[in-house]
């Protein structure tokens, strides 16, 4: 008899795992809350530290996903999960013999940052917006003139007491170089600031790039926080920030400013969590059951995680944990069944 | 206006029945301002305002310069609010910015430290034989006039608008420091992007100025000015303050804190005493107002009536702006009818352009 498992979430964790447990003989079905899948990686332009385009990775996903007919729910909420499948919004169950958690993140929303200025001046974008200004083949300030100085600000959202988000988002310091980059090369004699506090170049080929960013690139990083945005009387940003090695205030005014938005835990975590009878981890993540030998395993029997449902991870990260997800899922299975073929 | 942010930032503002506790710098550099408060919230507005003779100074600059200790301080404190009790009034209102944080941060402080509550009601009982009884509310008088903004506009004699162009006038508005920027949540709009009297000027016609400096401190700071070593330090701040809003050519600034209405006032003369520079139009300063004195003129009071002869930088300008009748000799006529003298012309005043030729031809001759 086939063997269902229901995957909350069809973004490329969602979808990486589905393959996954397809291809080992269970029946997957996806509920996506959006009326497509994709998740965040949808719209992304490229993919650090390779600049693979986002589309080259997900598409295939994708027709994959459409030739092995897997079975999705778009456009659903699930308010209940329990490990013998979840319950949507409108009140209908799904009934599985497993669950996969692949809810992922919630991008920071940069207006609660209010020094910055989001959403009240034109020239202050987020990296989100960057990158969809990229998909859409043009990057330009306002009032459609080219930026010739801009500050790219990491950790918003992130490693920040004030807004509660005190983890570190783990991908948003390759991003930033990332993206200093390929303005740089759209750009070439424009001036590129990267504002931090510590880079954390812990992925393959991460401090190669971060080097060829100062090298070949002459892309800046300033030590130092931004305190604040204000807009000039010609729409320029005049940042505040202190430039903590040399031990100095800084006021510079730039054309355009990037805020690095973080991964937050999703807000129905709490909710999910305390109707299913699993744990969240102090910043909101659900918490897996064991950090070694349990990251995919929830304390449920029958309740699993892919992806950045349990924290912030990189894409690689994420469509690498779909297959080991897929592989406890089918262990447990087995056990569970064990007439199962 | 994009800023609709302040509107997560509410707090609860008494309609009514309010005690009024004074401010000590606006008593002696705005004492208008603080009767026209009184006159507007009694008499435009029939509420019922209670200014108490018996209540004091809060202590907050002896607090904030080290020679007021906190034991004492919470005491005063305390003795205000056992008096407003004993007034027969629940709703404390502050017309001072550092007295307003002072009442946040002591009522804050006996919240999470109860001990201190406790230790502070025994010296005020042992001190003045008086009982503590918490504000139901607390609220600065900008908060009160921002409450009580839309009915000063339906009582309106005139706009903030140009009358020559039908231009709404440029304002730049400025918070105190500890307006909201200690307890983002004790002021309106919270401590990034305050509404308090951007909301006032937006009732009445106006245009609020958004300049790059906008947020930074006036420079008072307290030490910033009290230790004259440090008054440079105070000066600059102005002067950024000053040289960030220029390019706006802003027809006034409003100030909600006693600190900031004086220094931003004061600080032009000195600033164009000390190089020559002028901010305002015409070689005049840039007048700086106190939200009493909008709503004042807003609600057709006599300039000077509202003390505006008081400030350092000329109204004039601006009430021939706004079309207000006034009596030119009336301005040094003392509440006798007696003239009590005027101060010499000097830069950023009306009659400047004499004194300003003086100073440049000095400058020359150095």
């Amino acid at each position: 008899m086939v063997k269902r498992v229901v995957i909350v979430g069809g973004g490329a964790a969602g979808m990486q795992t589905a393959l996954e447990l397809k291809s080992r003989g269970i029946e997957p079905m996806i509920v996506e809350r959006d009326i497509e899948l994709g998740g965040k990686v949808r719209g992304w332009h490229k993919l650090f530290p390779s600049f693979t385009p986002a589309g080259d990775v997900l598409k295939p996903i994708a027709e994959r996903i459409k030739a092995e007919r897997i079975r999705c729910f778009l456009g659903q909420d699930v308010v209940g999960i329990a490990s013998d499948g979840v319950t949507l919004r409108s009140g209908e169950r799904i009934l599985a013999d497993a669950v996969v958690i692949a809810t992922g993140f919630t991008l920071f929303d940069a207006h609660r940052k209010q020094e910055y200025g989001y959403g009240l001046y034109d020239n202050v974008i987020t990296s989100v917006d960057l990158e969809r200004m990229m998909n859409g083949g043009k990057v330009m300030l306002a009032d459609g003139s080219e930026p010739r100085r801009i500050a790219i600000l990491h950790c918003v959202g992130s490693r920040d007491e004030k807004v509660g988000q005190r983890h570190c988002s783990k991908v948003c310091c390759i991003t930033g170089v990332k993206q200093a980059i390929e303005l740089k090369q759209l750009f070439p004699t424009a001036d590129v600031f990267n504002f931090y506090m510590d880079i954390r170049m812990f992925g393959p080929g991460y401090e190669e790039l971060y080097r060829e960013a100062q090298e070949k690139y002459n892309v800046h990083f300033v030590r130092g926080r931004i305190s604040e945005a204000a807009e000039t009387i010609n729409k320029r940003i005049q940042i505040k920030a202190e430039d903590t090695l040399t031990g100095r205030p800084l006021r510079m005014t730039v054309d355009m400013l990037v805020l690095l938005v973080g991964m937050n835990a999703n807000y129905e975590n709490g909710d999910l969590a305390a109707k299913s009878g699993l744990s969240l981890a102090p910043n909101g993540y659900f918490m897996a059951q064991n950090s070694f030998l349990g990251t995919v395993c929830s304390e449920c029997e029958g309740i699993f995680f892919a992806g950045a449902a349990t924290a912030p991870k990189s894409l690689a990260d994420t469509l690498a944990e779909a297959s080991l997800t897929a592989s406890k899922v089918d262990e447990f299975l087995r056990n569970k069944f064990p007439s199962w073929q | 206006m994009k800023r609709a942010s302040w509107q997560e930032y509410q707090k609860d503002i008494a309609d009514d029945k309010y005690y009024y506790a004074r401010s000590c710098i606006r008593q002696n550099f705005f004492p208008g301002s603080e009767r026209a408060f009184l006159n507007i919230l009694a008499n435009d507005l029939g509420k019922d305002i209670y200014d108490d003779p018996l209540h004091t100074s809060c202590t907050g600059i002896g607090y904030h310069s080290d020679v007021v200790p906190l034991e004492t301080i919470m005491t005063v404190v305390a003795r205000q609010f056992a008096l407003m009790a004993e007034a027969g009034y629940e709703n404390f209102i502050s017309s001072c910015i550092t007295s307003f944080g002072i009442y946040n941060e002591v009522l804050s402080t006996w919240e999470e430290f109860p001990e201190t509550e406790e230790r502070t009601r025994r010296y005020l009982k042992e001190a003045t034989g008086r009982e503590l009884v918490k504000p139901r509310s607390i609220a600065h008088t900008s908060d009160v006039m921002f409450t009580h903004r839309h009915s000063i506009a339906r009582k309106a004699k005139r706009r903030l608008v140009n009358i020559h162009t039908g231009e709404p006038l440029r304002v730049v508005e400025h918070i105190g420091c500890h307006y909201a920027k200690i307890f983002p949540k004790s002021g309106i709009g919270g401590s990034e992007f305050p509404y308090v009297l951007a909301g006032m000027i937006e009732s009445w016609g106006g245009q609020v100025v958004d300049y790059p400096e906008r947020r930074h401190c006036c420079g008072f700071g307290f030490r910033n000015y009290l230790a004259q070593a440090n008054r440079g330090y105070s000066i600059a701040n102005s002067h950024k303050k000053l040289e960030s809003m220029a390019p706006y050519k802003p027809d006034f600034i409003v100030a909600n804190c006693p600190g900031c209405t004086m220094f931003l006032d004061k600080w032009q003369y000195a600033i164009a005493e000390m190089d020559g520079t002028i901010y305002g139009a015409d070689g005049k300063g840039i007048p700086v107002l106190t939200y009493e004195e909008m709503a004042g003129l807003v609600l057709g009071y006599d300039p000077w009536e509202l003390g505006m002869q008081f400030h350092q930088v000329d109204v004039e300008p601006l009430l021939d702006k706004l079309g207000v009748e006034y009596d030119p000799k009336a301005k040094y006529l003392g509440k006798d009818g007696k003239y009590i003298g005027e101060p010499k012309p000097v830069a950023v005043n009306c009659e400047s352009e004499r004194y300003i030729y003086e100073m440049k031809e000095n400058l020359e001759r150095w």
